[in-house]
């Protein structure tokens, strides 16, 4: 069982939240017309074996949306902040 | 290395079985070959061994940096089926459930295939439909496929929950007679042994640190015992494609996620074909030892780690029990996880890259092992002409940007949905 320590409500376990994927995909302003980083955005992934930044959402509990960083080889968790502060 | 016969088992137990092979060599790697390929797993060895049988590329190493067969050739559960639909895949899996009826016969080993027909539950009248139509496309490609009503499903599968408070009402099925399970390290040994047989050198612990550059172009690998030219280098390692590609500088549309799988106390036999839930992600079958071997879904979260978390178990535990009540109290004995190359849309890879001499071949999420030889034929294909075989045509890299996805369960660019 992951423990995720949401800013907000504390010391949680994983299944009150849902996984929302790799923090470091930035969509593409709206009217680019280039279709690379479209395809980057949508479809390309680093997919990092260790530390990974990815978005959780906490949907049975304070219901933020958070950012934290986590290793994908040892699941360890290190920061965990609000992610509407920096998306 | 000797044949395998009734007549080897017959002399050997007349000599007190004290002269029976070792079944593949344990070679020093050479300077160099004419293809390296990266992973003993089930898919690496058997493009070995369809290398050399079927091109005739016998100076050929297969490199594995623990032991063949210690990846997610050990850690699936052993199904195998070609109900597949979307063109690009149907006749690909197809081609491998062929070879997979005759492979026992082609590598003199029993890999015990099992066609004891696996059933797909529909559990509403919309997925009738859709059962309805899989069938119809797989039955026009030729591939066996039957639709079962729920009278015929109760009759085959009486041990299912067709009671009125059942929560997921069976409605009917959609069943392939000629799916079913093999043992999954049968099939890493006896391609092993049979590349072997080749003259192919399987090199275990032997982990690739990098690659061997010559102006832009791959010409072998870095590895812990010492580096390794090759004329070409192919890729066979799943959950680990990300970081070897990214070695190579190639960024993939693929996440690695984890898998678990389990298995009950052994019982007297009663699950004797392979069934897939329809309402939840969940399958199961019985062993020949007796254990329901039981799948579910992912973790659903990025992870190298090859174990997982207690949520899942209970997630798939339930859909255990919501489909076959009469599992409530068993126990279970042994519990694993695997970590899969997930592709954005589902389907694998079975490609050149854009670097020459790099080839590759993985983003099988969780359905590599059916695909066990078709793989290892496609990919041999591929390394020995510089093209791909008409039935690996669609496994590129490039679908994504020319709008080709071949989105199977049709769930979009969620790799923890597929």
């Amino acid at each position: 069982m992951i423990r995720i320590n949401c800013p907000v409500c504390g010391s949680r376990d994983e299944n009150e939240f849902t996984y929302g994927g790799d923090a470091n995909v930035v969509r593409p302003a709206m009217d680019e017309a280039e279709t690379g980083p479209w395809l980057d955005y949508v479809f390309m992934r680093d997919n990092p074996r260790g530390p990974h930044r990815e978005y959780w959402h906490h949907v049975m509990g304070c219901r933020q949306w958070l950012m934290l960083e986590r290793d994908t080889l040892t699941h360890e968790i290190g920061d965990c902040i609000l992610a509407r502060g920096v998306a | 290395m000797s044949h395998y016969s009734a007549f080897s088992v017959f002399r050997n137990a007349l000599t007190g079985n004290r002269h029976w092979q070792r079944a593949w060599r344990d070679p020093h790697p050479k300077p160099s070959y004419d293809v390296v390929i990266v992973g003993a797993g089930g898919h690496g060895l058997a493009t070995a061994y369809y290398l050399a049988k079927e091109h005739g590329i016998h100076n050929v190493a297969v490199i594995e940096k623990g032991w063949l067969g210690g990846g997610n050739t050990g850690r699936n559960t052993t199904i195998v089926r070609s109900n597949y639909m979307m063109p690009g895949n149907t006749m690909f899996y197809e081609r491998s459930m062929k070879l997979w009826e005759n492979l026992s016969q082609d590598l003199n080993f029993n890999v015990m295939i099992s066609q004891r027909g696996q059933y797909n539950l529909c559990h509403s009248p919309a997925q009738m439909d859709a059962a309805r139509r899989r069938g119809n496309v797989m039955r026009a490609n030729g591939i066996d496929a039957d639709l079962f009503d729920r009278v015929e499903v109760r009759q085959r599968l009486p041990y299912l929950d067709y009671s009125p408070s059942a929560r997921f009402p069976i409605h009917g099925a959609i069943f392939q007679s000629r799916a079913g399970t093999a043992r999954h390290d049968a099939v890493a040994w006896g391609y092993a042994r049979a590349a072997d047989r080749q003259g192919v050198d399987i090199i275990q612990q032997c982990e690739v640190t990098g690659y061997i550059w010559d102006d832009g172009n791959i010409v072998g690998v870095e590895t812990t015992r010492g580096p390794i030219r090759a004329g070409k280098v192919g890729l066979a390692v799943a959950g680990h494609t990300g970081h070897l590609a990214d070695m190579a500088g190639l960024r993939l549309p693929i996440e690695t996620h984890v898998l678990q799988a389990y298995v009950t106390e052994p019982l007297k036999p009663l699950v004797d074909t392979v069934i897939s839930f329809g309402a939840a992600h969940f399958y199961v079958s019985q062993s020949d030892k007796g254990g329901l071997v039981l799948g579910g879904d992912l973790d659903g979260y990025n992870s190298y780690a090859q174990r997982g978390g207690l949520p899942m178990v209970e997630h798939t535990l339930a859909s255990a029990k919501a489909l076959m009540p009469s599992v409530s109290r068993l126990k279970l004995l042994r519990h694993w996880a695997g970590v899969m190359d997930m592709s954005m849309d589902g389907s694998p890879f079975i490609t050149k890259t854009p670097i020459d001499g790099l080839y590759l071949n993985g983003g099988w999420c969780y359905g590599g092992f059916k695909a066990t030889p078709a793989s290892g034929w496609c990919f041999a294909w591929t390394i020995a002409k510089e093209q791909p075989h008409q039935d690996n045509a669609e496994f590129t890299l490039s679908r994504f940007e020319r709008g080709y996805q071949i989105d199977e369960k049709g769930a979009g660019p969620q790799p923890n949905a597929h």
